[in-house]
């Protein structure tokens, strides 16, 4: 082997190419059938999103036929969405306030403090937090939060259905989302930051929080907003826990209906097809779609612009 | 089979060189007791384990202040190792055990009250890629006195000096508060230098400083070297001997040795003295073997 590579690595430069060499095209039809599989695949997802704005549009269109755009984005009336929006946001908003801080909390833990035998076991059951079905925690909020957390233990004064026992369990909810997604940005920071933020005599939380957090910004803000937009679109834990009754409030005490809230509801009972109601639905519905759009257009935006070339 | 003599005309033309650079050190004129008189560091009986694996064996070196000493050797020889071990930075290998003694002012480093992170903010350390923080070039230079609580009258005069003393300040006094990445290697580099005398620390490590940086960078921070030496003791592992025959007052040769058993390569210092004695006269046949390129 070694004398026939040698000869014709070492000898036949000098002397030209040696005959047997066949560089001529060959056609691969493999190639292109799996060419074909990868960008149906690809396609596939933009089609299914323009297909659902698509359906989206006839309805809304109908509704808007005939109620004016005053009634829709208004705070009172049968068809006023912005106590919706706010109830959504009211709720979105304790949720982050408790997953942030836990989520990103667990993943500097994991990333940063954690040995790795603890790492290979906390991490799995973090995530497994993603897997209970949204139900379970909407009956977790309704059974135990807000009754025996909230009313028993700390005394707040809340009604049977309320935004702040809803909140907090979509908090919950989205934490493995934040924590898993900030937990692979961290680690993914070059360890020599991190070598030289030692170096210089940081210790473990300067070199984690100044060093490793802002490294790792593109990725944490992308967490973020992700859970973010998993806490808008939740449907069963508000449906069950905030309750389904348009209340225009900032008080996260009472009971108040979210986007989402209302198209369980409204999508649950009589409204025929066609009826007002029902058109109604697909208007909340294409705000609702609008709002998470913009959300992770931002979110790419930030990582783009935030994203770091180590 | 084909290829022998090729390599060993390389061989004879890297001995050449050695010869040649060994003649031209452009410190000959400096005087050095032949033992570092006062040594600001001294590691005694050093032993690493790696869980199981010995990675070096019974290190006795002592470096002397205001010297710059070079560690080189083969790959796997343990200089680096060695290196990692005088400021604690083995501490974060998992399994990393060290025994024996590193002094430094008179205290084991290695001693149970003592505070890794104390010892690291007086024995600062340049590693060999460029690892600038992912901050403007003015806070990577405030990084280290910030974290480490330093007093500070006024950080501007703070940066400014530390990029002086890195011989830096002129290519970015007009771009302090943009991302230190946008320097090239050898800014970053010198950067990385900035950062650790920011510190004022006493020793300054380097882990192959040059081995990422082209020929003209490296130049410049083995000029930089030469003038930090007035002010810092430096410490340099290199795999490059000229650079070791340029820039250091002594060279520390260490080599691997494969274990009888397991064939694990134990790293072991094999000589130790000025620069000139071991590129013109060493005492240790392995010794002269690696730097007229016989082997490594």
């Amino acid at each position: 082997m070694s004398s026939n590579s040698s000869s014709g690595a070492g000898s036949s430069f000098g002397t030209g190419l040696p005959p047997a060499v066949d560089l001529r095209a060959k056609s691969r039809p493999g190639e292109r059938v799996i060419r074909i599989v990868l960008v149906a695949s690809a396609l596939i997802s933009v089609a299914i999103t323009f297909g659902i704005i698509l359906a989206l549009i006839e309805p809304v269109i109908a509704f808007f036929r005939e109620v004016p755009f005053g009634d829709f984005f208004a705070f009172e009336g049968d068809f006023a969405v912005l106590p919706l929006v706010t109830a959504t946001l009211m709720v979105t908003v304790i949720a982050l306030l408790v997953a942030v801080p836990l989520g990103l909390g667990a993943a500097l833990y994991l990333s940063e403090y954690a040995s790795r035998r603890s790492r290979k076991i906390l991490k799995p059951t973090v995530e497994l937090l993603a897997g209970v079905p949204s139900v379970v925690y909407g009956f977790f909020a309704l059974t135990f939060v807000t009754p025996t957390l909230l009313q028993d233990i700390l005394n707040v004064g809340v009604g049977f259905t309320n935004a702040l026992a809803a909140g907090l369990v979509l908090g919950v909810m989205i934490i493995p989302t934040i924590a898993s997604l900030a937990e692979d940005a961290f680690s993914a920071v070059p360890h020599a930051l991190r070598q030289g933020s030692f170096a210089m005599g940081a210790n473990r939380m300067q070199t984690s929080v100044r060093v490793v957090l802002p490294a790792a910004l593109s990725g944490v803000a992308a967490a973020v907003v992700l859970g973010m937009s998993r806490a808008v679109g939740e449907t069963m834990i508000v449906a069950l826990a905030a309750g389904a009754l348009k209340n225009f409030s900032l008080d996260p005490r009472e009971g108040m209906q979210t986007m989402t809230g209302f198209m369980a509801q409204t999508a649950g009972g009589e409204s025929p097809v066609g009826s007002l109601d029902y058109n109604n639905l697909f208007a909340v519905g294409m705000l609702l779609f609008l709002i998470t759009l913009v959300l992770n257009m931002v979110s790419i935006s930030f990582v783009r612009r935030f994203r770091q070339v180590y | 089979m084909s290829t022998t003599p090729a390599t060993s005309s390389t061989s004879r033309t890297d001995q050449g060189q050695i010869g040649s650079l060994a003649g031209v050190h452009s410190d000959s004129d400096r005087e050095l007791p032949a033992h570092p008189a006062q040594p600001v560091m001294e590691a005694k009986d050093l032993n690493v384990f790696y869980g199981d694996f010995h990675a070096v064996h019974d290190v006795n070196l002592a470096y002397g202040r205001n010297e710059i000493t070079a560690m080189i050797g083969p790959s796997g020889c343990g200089k680096s190792t060695v290196l990692r071990c005088l400021n604690r930075m083995n501490d974060l290998v998992a399994g990393a055990r060290v025994e024996g003694q590193v002094m430094y002012h008179e205290q084991d480093i290695y001693a149970k009250n003592v505070d890794p992170i104390a010892v690291r903010t007086h024995i600062g350390m340049v590693f060999q890629k460029p690892n600038p923080f992912p901050k403007s070039i003015y806070d990577n230079i405030a990084y280290g006195p910030r974290v480490t609580g330093m007093k500070v009258d006024n950080m501007d005069d703070l940066v400014e000096e530390a990029l002086r003393g890195a011989a830096l300040w002129d290519e970015v006094k007009d771009k302090l508060k943009q991302s230190a990445y946008g320097l090239s290697g050898g800014q970053q580099q010198r950067l990385c230098i900035a950062r650790t005398i920011a510190t004022k620390p006493d020793l300054i490590l380097m882990d192959e400083p040059c081995s990422a940086l082209d020929p003209i960078a490296t130049a410049r921070v083995e000029d930089l070297m030469l003038q930090l030496r007035n002010d810092y003791t430096i410490i340099v592992v290199t795999h490059n001997m000229q650079q070791a025959a340029r820039v250091s007052d002594r060279t520390a040769f260490f080599t691997a040795r494969p274990d009888e058993t397991t064939g694990n390569r134990t790293g072991l210092l094999v000589e130790y003295d000025l620069t000139s004695n071991i590129f013109s006269n060493p005492s240790d046949k392995r010794t002269e073997d690696y730097i007229s390129g016989r082997f490594g």
